[in-house]
């Protein structure tokens, strides 16, 4: 394409037509090597890479994808930034809305929300342009440079926040309110800061480092981390607001599902918050060089079809399972995953097998685990969420051997907080009930966002939530008005 | 500022078994009887709950009383007093019910006689009748006899071999005891086959008894579901239900599966640990779960 001249001489730009190929591939670990390691699978764009797919956005008059991102990424202009070969420029921009890109770049469900409303997707004609992967590159570009530059933060006001649990919500509110010259203090129940991000999201989808980067961004802030601190247990949210100006809650949705059939205590069923949890935050895949063990199963099955059940599967192969059988009561079209995860879980031999679920568990003498005897499902009419509810089908049952399970069904609110402090009311359910835009509670100073308000959703909900509740609290802080709730959040 | 978790104290009470005093002011000033913390002494280190034998507020210290029974309790008879421990979190776990009732009695069993300590006293705080049945295999395996004797207004002792007190298991004094006076409440803490009996003793006679369980954890705030029982058919996660539970409802051979599971793991971790300090143990005492 390097004739962009017209035929009268006058040098102008040719319109790309690139827009009508398929979206750029990211290179990526081949699926035979990968699930031996828990390095990161996909490499990420090379500069020139990044640039082609960049030309392919066509900078729509009315972009949707805007609309379609929950922070509202000016998304056609880093993407045009990139194109333009100016990755300072595009960082710049994607983080004047988004503070943590290198990790929402690789776990947003894109093709959720900014892809699929791209106006190219809309044509039906067309790929839409691969925003998750652009901007995933324009933050490791900038990383790779070694010179991640912490938001500059305003004079100090001398009022002082604390923030309960360091996941995304968390994170989000402590940069944003630092930014605005408030003290923050986070407080974190585990040893690490992160969240489901170091507990539950494996290694080889999202890099502890990447992690580690932003927490470390926070310090630079100025922002202090207390870790083990289990808010509701260590101190109560009634001494917290005592010594600070206002509280805000982002506890997640660390509260593991099971499905009550019988067996489930055996040995070897593992909740998938305990399985990753062994297996990331405590390192069990260098046992015994690090000291926690996790069962190793060699034919293993995980039940549900969600981004948790993908990990759950991918980490199983990776700990040297022969066999991983993924159990889902739908079929592929209802699974909650993001389609790249699906798409590397098939690649890397994880053998799908819809509409079934296990109706319990059998063990062997030493109460191991040692099979499970299913049901098989059919499609009925859709319930509450729009999905097709999936029916029994009488009769047809079967059984499986497996030597280990992996329940993947669901996370409910983690209910320490709450439960410790009655008077942060609470939904059926024990989701906390805060204000729509503001987060805030029941409790006058008591702020709340994330997975424990909207129930277990995505990082990007509970970093719009830590930045809607940061402005709130600054206004609060400013104001000290604490007006009847509006509109509430709903799950 | 004074160091935070630093292991200010270190004495060895029986063979194997450690008191250690910490500086945690938080875990001091909210603690109540019955709560456990979770430790974690090294990166590379696994997190184990443990009892809170006792705390002082005023000092802002906690005291663990720690059996060696894996690598992690092997390592931390080798902290350094002066020094901080890595992680101390808590206090975690729901409190014991404390409430001013006639007579309470307690059964502790080897190590298990330091978690039953703060209860004692806090129902004696609370103005009740409290006596305790401590049991050890031995005379040198028992454990805070005296602090016992001060916490309750009655202590009996029994071991298996008679070479200090009774001779016999705690619950052949507990039969006895019983049949003198009826208890308003028994609480036992002690090797899970140990309350077993003791609840195998008590149902006959409806009296309401109160374990503490010990399974194998992982974050102790209710986030894994790694520390679930069977109580009364249904499954509770201990680090945030209990640790204590109805003693007539509890599944313990589900329980004590449960905390093998990992056995020839945590064999392999301890036999390397001996290997690599260059110390050995005449015999390997590794038992499933971590014990408080
Ligand atoms: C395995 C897995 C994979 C996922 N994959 C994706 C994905 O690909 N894309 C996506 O968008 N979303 C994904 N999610 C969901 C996403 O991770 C969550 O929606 C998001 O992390 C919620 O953020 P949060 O800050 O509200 O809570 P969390 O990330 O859950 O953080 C809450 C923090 O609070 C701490 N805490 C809890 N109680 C207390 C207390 N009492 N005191 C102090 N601290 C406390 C917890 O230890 C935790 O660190 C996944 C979730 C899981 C479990
Ligand atoms: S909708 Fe798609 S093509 Fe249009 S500006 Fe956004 S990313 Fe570019
Ligand atoms: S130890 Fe994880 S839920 Fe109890």
């Amino acid at each position: 394409m390097s004739d962009a001249a017209t035929p009268e001489g006058t040098p102008k730009k040719k319109k790309s037509t690139l827009f009508k190929e398929p979206r750029s591939a990211m290179p990526e670990q081949d699926p035979q090597e990968r699930i031996k390691n828990f390095r990161e699978v996909p490499f990420g764009y090379t500069p020139e890479l990044a640039r082609r797919e960049a030309e392919r956005c066509i900078q729509c008059k009315k972009p949707h994808c805007i609309d379609g991102c929950p922070v509202a990424i000016d998304i056609p202009r880093f993407i045009r930034q990139i194109h333009e070969g100016d990755f300072d420029a595009a960082v710049k921009t994607i983080k004047e809305t988004n503070v943590l890109p290198a990790i929402c770049g690789r776990v947003c469900p894109q093709e959720e929300q900014c892809e699929k409303v791209c106006n190219l997707a809309d044509s039906k004609k067309y790929q839409p342009v691969a925003i998750g992967r652009l901007e995933r590159f324009a933050a490791d570009w900038e990383a790779a440079r070694g010179k991640i530059e912490p938001p500059t933060c305003a004079a100090p006001t001398g009022k002082k926040v604390a923030v309960v649990g360091a996941g995304p919500a968390g994170l989000t509110v402590a940069v944003d309110l630092a930014r605005r010259g408030h003290k923050v203090v986070v407080m974190e129940a585990l040893h690490k800061a992160g969240g489901v991000l170091v507990y539950g999201i494996p290694e080889f989808r999202l890099p502890k480092v990447i992690v580690g980067r932003e927490v470390d961004t926070l310090a630079k802030m100025g922002v202090e981390l207390r870790t083990n601190v289990v808010v509701g247990k260590s101190i109560p949210v009634d001494d917290l607001l005592q010594e600070y100006d206002a509280v805000f809650i982002g506890t997640g949705a660390g509260l593991p599902y099971f499905m009550g059939i019988p067996g489930e205590n055996l040995n070897g069923i593992y909740s998938a918050n305990e399985y990753l949890t062994r297996v990331n935050l405590m390192r069990a895949y260098n046992f015994p060089t690090d000291d926690t063990p996790v069962c190793r199963g060699r034919k293993v099955a995980v039940v549900g079809g969600g981004n948790v059940a993908m990990d759950s599967a991918r980490t199983a192969l990776r700990m040297g399972a022969d066999e991983v059988h993924l159990l889902y009561r739908r079929t592929r079209t209802e699974m909650p995953a993001r389609i790249e995860e699906v798409h590397h879980a098939e690649e890397e031999g994880v053998r799908f097998q819809f509409l079934t679920a296990p109706l319990k568990y059998v063990g062997d003498k030493e109460n191991r685990v040692c099979g499970a005897h299913c049901q098989r499902f059919e499609l009925g009419e859709p319930d509450a969420s729009g999905r097709r509810r999936p029916v029994p089908i009488k009769g047809d049952e079967f059984d499986i051997e497996l030597d280990m399970a992996v329940c993947a069904i669901g996370n409910g609110p983690n209910p320490l907080v709450p439960n410790a402090q009655p008077d942060i009311k609470t939904r059926r359910g024990g989701n906390i009930v805060a204000e729509k835009g503001t987060c805030r509670t029941s409790k006058k100073g008591v702020f709340a966002g994330g997975d424990i308000v909207l129930g277990a959703a995505t990082v990007i909900l509970a970093m719009g939530a830590g930045r809607n509740a940061a402005q709130a609290i600054d206004d609060y802080l400013k104001t000290g008005e604490w007006p009847e709730l509006g509109e509430l959040e709903v799950k | 500022m004074p160091m935070m978790n630093e292991l200010l104290e270190k004495e060895t009470l029986a063979p194997k078994v450690t008191r250690y005093v910490v500086r945690a002011p938080d875990v001091a000033r909210f603690r109540q009887a019955g709560q456990f913390v979770i430790v974690r002494i090294a990166e590379d280190g696994e997190r184990i709950p443990l009892t809170i034998a006792d705390a002082d507020r005023e000092q802002g210290t906690v005291t663990l009383v720690v059996q060696e029974v894996g690598k992690t309790t092997a390592a931390m008879t080798r902290l350094e007093v002066g020094k901080p421990i890595l992680d101390v979190v808590g206090p975690l776990g729901a409190p014991t019910h404390i409430e001013k009732l006639d007579y309470v009695l307690g059964v502790g069993g080897g190590i298990g006689i330091a978690p039953l300590h703060p209860i004692c006293q806090a129902f004696r705080a609370a103005g009740t009748h409290v006596e305790a049945i401590l049991g050890a295999r031995n005379k040198d395996l028992l454990i805070l006899e005296d602090w016992m004797r001060r916490a309750c207004d009655q202590v009996h002792v029994c071991t298996d071999d008679g070479s200090y007190g009774e001779k016999g298991f705690v619950t052949h004094v507990l039969e006895r005891l019983i049949g003198e006076r009826k208890p308003d409440l028994v609480v036992a803490i002690g090797p899970l086959i140990m309350m077993k009996m003791v609840a195998k003793v008590t149902q006959p006679h409806g009296l309401k008894t109160m374990v503490s369980l010990n399974p194998v954890m992982v974050d102790g705030t209710g986030m894994c579901g790694g520390c679930r029982v069977s109580v009364g058919g249904k499954t509770r996660f201990v680090c945030v239900d209990g640790p204590e539970f109805d003693a007539h409802q509890v599944d313990y051979d589900e329980l004590l599966s449960r905390q093998r599971f990992y056995l020839e793991q945590e064999k392999q971790a301890y036999q390397r640990y001996v290997e690599a300090v260059g110390h050995g143990p005449e015999e390997c005492r590794i038992r499933g779960g971590q014990q408080s």
